[in-house]
């Protein structure tokens, strides 16, 4: 079995990190007789920003259904090794769509969360407006989601999830439909408050660049049966920016990163990748 | 980008053909459907007098506006007997269709259990149950109801149970994530997701409360002390008094479209925030 540790130069956060959760032996199959995910071994320590890259049906968005516990597995556990047991309120989720209510205002879209909770408006509103402008909202709280572009609504959404301060914050493909230049600035955006704030992310992507910039742990994964193909430790230092973005190190990792990806595509039997 | 000052802003043929178009488009939106009323107004009085046709068959439309006036008291006093079993009605139907809509949306088997007993209810015409339930109810007014919310109440239940069942995954997911209890999740997801859908529903209920009241009375064939509109119509047939039976059937339509222009506003004011419906067109 290939997992875990490409043991290289160590010294990454994720080394010294406690473990937060470990998936042993995790499988998941449909009950259409599709396997979705096949004795899947993955470690997530604290802190971590750990992405699952991978081609479309390998099983990523299912994994992180699991994590969720929208989901339960056919095999194998989800060992959660937190001190304290811990909850949904820990747990923080950003979908593909903003998944908004539409009705509802911003403020009232992120206040949603602690509202559910049984915390009123006024005791929420420092912790929605701190959350706000946090994800450089200020100003809209009173905008319904219609009124703003894909990038605000997404940066609502992350707004929601981060409320309850949660310390899993799950993403799957947050970013994928918007456009490159607002992605980059979501990207910088999202890995300040990460670094701020050291939760621990789970972020699920098909974009090579995506995850090496952000992440400090690539996981790439096989499709039929989805599958942990191959870790990567992605060693660059944090603070990222503009200039890593451009950096010949950068560029290293993303090929480095995308031959494991290639290899990883190869590997399914009879593969023809529909890149949908 | 709101007002357009040609004076200032310099079209291009094209788009200033295009604002000549909206703008004609505008005026046309009023005028042309109210010129052709008007024009078949005068049709139907210059047929009544070229023909010489006698006023018990077809008055002519200054007969049936003084009539209105004339009779202003009678057929507006029925106008409030109808008007009240109506309103009664929606309401009834709003409170019953809401209410099932609801317990069906609690359980799918709930909803698969009773949802065939609405649909009989509905498919079944009005005419044909009514002399059973003449024979059930005493009461007048609650014969006039009973009729009225049974033609009302379904698309209201139907359209509801559609709204409360057409919630975005995603979004149940979420509220499953952050815990929410049933009664959270219907209070904050399902009941406002299903607003668009319950106003559809509203909406054509509205008029078919009024269909239901008055054809309630017809069947009921209720005369004489404490009638609604439809009885003026019966007894006005039975007494070729033509005149006030037109009067009064424009009073019914009038009332029609009332209803139907308030309900659409109410819709519009929910709505107009966030859903596509009531958006104004950008593009």
């Amino acid at each position: 079995m290939m997992r875990e540790k490409v043991a290289q130069a160590p010294a990454s956060v994720s080394d010294v990190a406690p473990t937060l959760l470990a998936l042993r032996g995790v499988g998941k199959v449909f009950s259409n007789g599709v396997t979705a995910l096949s004795d899947v071994n993955l470690t997530i320590r604290e802190g971590d920003f750990l992405s699952l890259l991978g081609p479309s049906g390998c099983g990523k968005s299912t994994a992180l259904r699991l994590i969720a516990g929208l989901s339960t597995p056919t095999s194998g556990v989800l060992d959660w090794r937190a001190e304290g047991s811990l909850d949904r309120s820990n747990i923080g989720f950003v979908f593909q769509e903003p998944t908004l209510l539409p009705w509802a205002s911003v403020f009232d879209n992120v206040w949603l969360p602690l509202r559910l909770k049984g915390v009123s408006r006024a005791k929420a509103a420092p912790a929605v407006m701190e959350m706000l402008a946090r994800v450089h909202l200020t100003g809209v709280e009173d905008a319904v989601p219609r009124e703003l572009s894909g990038g605000m609504k997404m940066r609502v959404s992350i707004a929601r999830a981060m409320v309850t301060k949660p310390r899993v914050l799950l993403m799957d493909e947050p970013f994928a439909a918007l456009d490159e230049i607002t992605r980059f600035k979501l990207n910088n955006d999202l890995l300040e408050l990460w670094q701020d704030e050291r939760f621990t992310v789970v972020f699920v992507t098909h974009s090579v660049f995506e995850s090496v910039f952000l992440s400090n742990r690539v996981v790439v994964m096989a499709a039929r049966p989805g599958r942990v193909f191959d870790e990567l430790a992605i060693e660059a230092s944090y603070p990222r920016d503009e200039a890593f973005r451009t950096s010949p190190d950068y560029a290293a990792l993303c090929r480095q990163t995308s031959d494991v990806l290639v290899n990883a595509i190869k590997s399914t039997a009879g593969a023809h990748h529909d890149g949908h | 980008m709101t007002a357009i000052d040609e004076g200032v802003l310099k079209l291009d043929p094209e788009e200033a053909r295009r604002v000549r178009q909206e703008r004609l488009e505008r005026i046309g939106r009023w005028v042309l459907p109210l010129a052709i009323m008007i024009l078949a107004i005068w049709s139907w009085d210059r047929i009544c007098v070229w023909n010489a046709i006698p006023q018990y068959i077809l008055p002519r439309p200054g007969v049936v506006l003084s009539t209105l006036y004339i009779d202003a008291g009678l057929l507006f006093s029925s106008l409030l007997v109808t008007l009240r079993i109506t309103f009664l009605s929606l309401l009834l139907a709003v409170v019953g269709g809401v209410g099932l809509a609801v317990l069906f949306a609690q359980s799918k088997w709930v909803e698969m259990s009773f949802f065939p007993f609405a649909i009989v209810l509905q498919v079944t015409p009005i005419v044909a149950i009514f002399p059973l339930i003449n024979i059930y109810v005493d009461n007048q007014t609650t014969k006039l109801l009973l009729c009225a919310w049974i033609v009302a109440f379904f698309p209201i239940l139907s359209n509801t149970t559609l709204g409360l069942n057409s919630v975005d995954r995603n979004l149940r997911d979420m509220f499953k994530l952050n815990g929410a209890t049933r009664w959270q999740q219907l209070r904050y997801l399902r009941l406002p997701a299903a607003m668009p859908y319950f106003l559809g529903g509203l909406k054509i209920a509205g008029g078919l409360s009024l269909i239901g009241a008055v054809v309630a009375e017809f069947v009921a064939g209720a005369t004489g002390q404490s009638s609604g509109l439809a009885s003026r119509i019966i007894e006005a047939g039975y007494r070729l008094n033509a005149p006030r039976l037109f009067a009064a059937l424009f009073l019914i339509s009038l009332t029609g479209i009332l209803i139907f222009l308030v309900l659409s506003l109410i819709s519009h004011l929910i709505l107009r925030r966030w859903h596509e419906s009531a958006l104004k067109q950008e593009r």
